[in-house]
């Protein structure tokens, strides 16, 4: 085996990521949990650990970039680190989301909440999954579940239009829900861009695979 | 286990981020580049101050500064011309015998200059080995090669050991260990090559020079050569000449540009770390070379 050492950075750049994706899960998971149990402390946490998120988008981004100019990488080498640059940026951008959702779970801590929450940690575990799966796509090289996950997006679709339907419905009902239902309608949007950006990875997938880039599902969002 | 983990390493990030002030304020910024060695680094290996080499009434290298870490890869490119070479061989003295050389300045290996007087230049030469361009062994059989310098230098011992060791370190033991006694010159270009590298650490160097010691290999030598060079950096200083920027880029940890003046003598115009060099450089001249637009 030759290029020890570049295969040694490849593989780093990789973990990083796997990593990235594990702290935006985390941070996806736990909020929520803040939203549901009203804990302003762990939502706070969220938002200061998306920094964490953030700087490691800039740092695999650097090793990437390192990488390009220092190693020549070509064929499936140059298309792992182009995936791994888009799919960081893509993962940065879901722990926004995720802290989005943080956000929101503060301003709503002092306040009763409208009814139990079923559709939105639904939405979010979906989200997870997705995550999880694309990345183990992305491990195993494997097209096939990358498109599996991609299509799972229509199940996170129609939840969003669940919710928003009956966010309306509580609003028309009584005007004094109005700030509590936007504020999880927002919490639900951002549970609907992390299921898309989702896609994204899935499409990465694809193109580290077959090496060419293909719109694989067009969000009704 | 897995949320265990992951709450681990934002604890350990976060701990590592506080009292940054600087990364906070520049939330997303890249981490800056390592600096160069300071003024007087005890970590180079080799230092040269205002170097000046002539060949008669020819400048060769003009007021060349540099420090050369100690474990760790240097490599010095450049267009054709620029003194990479005269710089490599003012390291070990191997200028010395070149009819109208003559040096200002100083080349200190570990503090020591070694071109004051009564320095001892078979001992440098040992202390600071050097692998030339074209694969050069003995003709004589592979152990001849490799034991030559243990005996010529006196070394006690046994020379079976220091001659596996050495071979074991180049990469090559397991290619030759059931031939030893067969010509070097029977091995492929590559093989060659690690041989002279063994043949260089069998008398324990401290530093290898390396003047473009792939350029007469193919693809999968020269990445062999490379990874083997890697290697070594972890016990040995390594300094390499070469024409490949490429190579440069893959292989070295440092890189030093230099260039031919208007009248002709070779300047060092940047001394950096490799990844600066091919990202970012500082100068100009350096940004035009390596992309290029130059030379």
């Amino acid at each position: 085996m030759t290029r020890t050492a570049f295969e040694h950075q490849l593989e780093e750049i990789q973990e990083d990521m796997l990593t990235m994706a594990g702290l935006v899960e985390l941070a996806i998971e736990r909020g929520i949990e803040a939203l549901k149990t009203r804990n302003a402390d762990l939502a706070r946490q969220i938002i200061a650990d998306d920094l964490t998120i953030n700087r490691m988008r800039y740092e695999t981004e650097d090793k990437c970039l390192e990488l390009i100019a220092t190693q020549q990488p070509l064929a499936s080498d140059l298309r792992t680190i182009v995936s791994v640059l888009h799919i960081t940026v893509d993962l940065e951008r879901m722990g926004d989301h995720a802290e989005g959702i943080a956000k929101i779970a503060i301003m709503l801590a002092d306040e009763a909440p409208l009814k139990p929450y079923i559709d939105i940690p639904r939405m979010a575990e979906i989200g997870m999954r997705m995550l999880m799966d694309s990345l183990e796509a992305f491990k195993q090289r494997d097209t096939a579940l990358a498109r599996a996950v991609c299509n799972r997006d229509d199940e996170v679709d129609a939840l969003y239009e669940q919710v928003y339907q009956k966010l309306l419905g509580f609003m028309i009902q009584d005007p004094q829900t109005i700030q509590r239902a936007t504020y999880l309608m927002w919490v639900a949007h951002n549970l609907e861009r992390i299921a898309d950006r989702v896609t994204n990875i899935c499409e990465r997938v694809v193109y580290l695979v077959d090496g060419h880039i293909e719109e694989m599902n067009v969000s009704k969002y | 286990m897995i949320r265990e983990r992951l709450e681990d390493i934002l604890r350990e990030r976060a701990r590592l981020q506080t009292g940054d002030p600087q990364m906070e304020a520049a939330e997303a910024a890249p981490p800056a580049a390592a600096a160069p060695p300071a003024a007087e680094d005890p970590g180079a290996a080799l230092r040269t101050e205002g170097l000046a080499v002539y060949y008669g009434h020819f400048q060769a290298l003009r007021d060349v500064s540099l420090q050369v870490p100690g474990n760790r890869v240097t490599a010095i490119i450049g267009a054709s011309g620029c003194g990479k070479s005269t710089l490599l061989r003012c390291f070990n003295r191997m200028n010395d015998a070149i009819p109208g050389f003559r040096l200002q300045g100083a080349v200190l290996f570990k503090g020591q200059d070694i071109y004051e007087r009564g320095v001892d230049v078979v001992d440098v030469r040992r202390r600071i080995g050097m692998v030339f361009q074209k694969p050069n062994p003995f003709p004589k059989s592979i152990y001849e090669n490799v034991a030559f310098g243990p005996r010529i230098n006196g070394y006690e011992g046994r020379l079976d050991e220091i001659v596996e060791r050495a071979l074991r370190h180049a990469a090559l033991w397991e290619e030759v260990k059931g031939k030893l006694r067969q010509g070097a010159l029977t091995l492929s270009g590559g093989q060659q090559q690690r041989l002279c590298i063994a043949r260089a650490l069998a008398v324990e160097p401290e530093v290898i020079l390396m003047d473009e010691p792939c350029s007469a290999l193919d693809p999968v030598a020269t990445l062999k050569i490379e990874d083997l060079m890697r290697e070594l950096a972890k016990e040995y200083t390594i300094v390499i000449v070469t024409h490949n920027m490429q190579q440069a880029a893959r292989v070295s940890d440092w890189t030093a540009v230099m260039m031919m003046a208007e009248d002709r003598a070779g300047e060092m115009v940047e001394f950096a770390d490799t990844r600066s060099i091919f990202t970012n450089p500082r100068d100009k001249r350096t940004e035009d070379y390596i992309t290029g637009r130059f030379g």
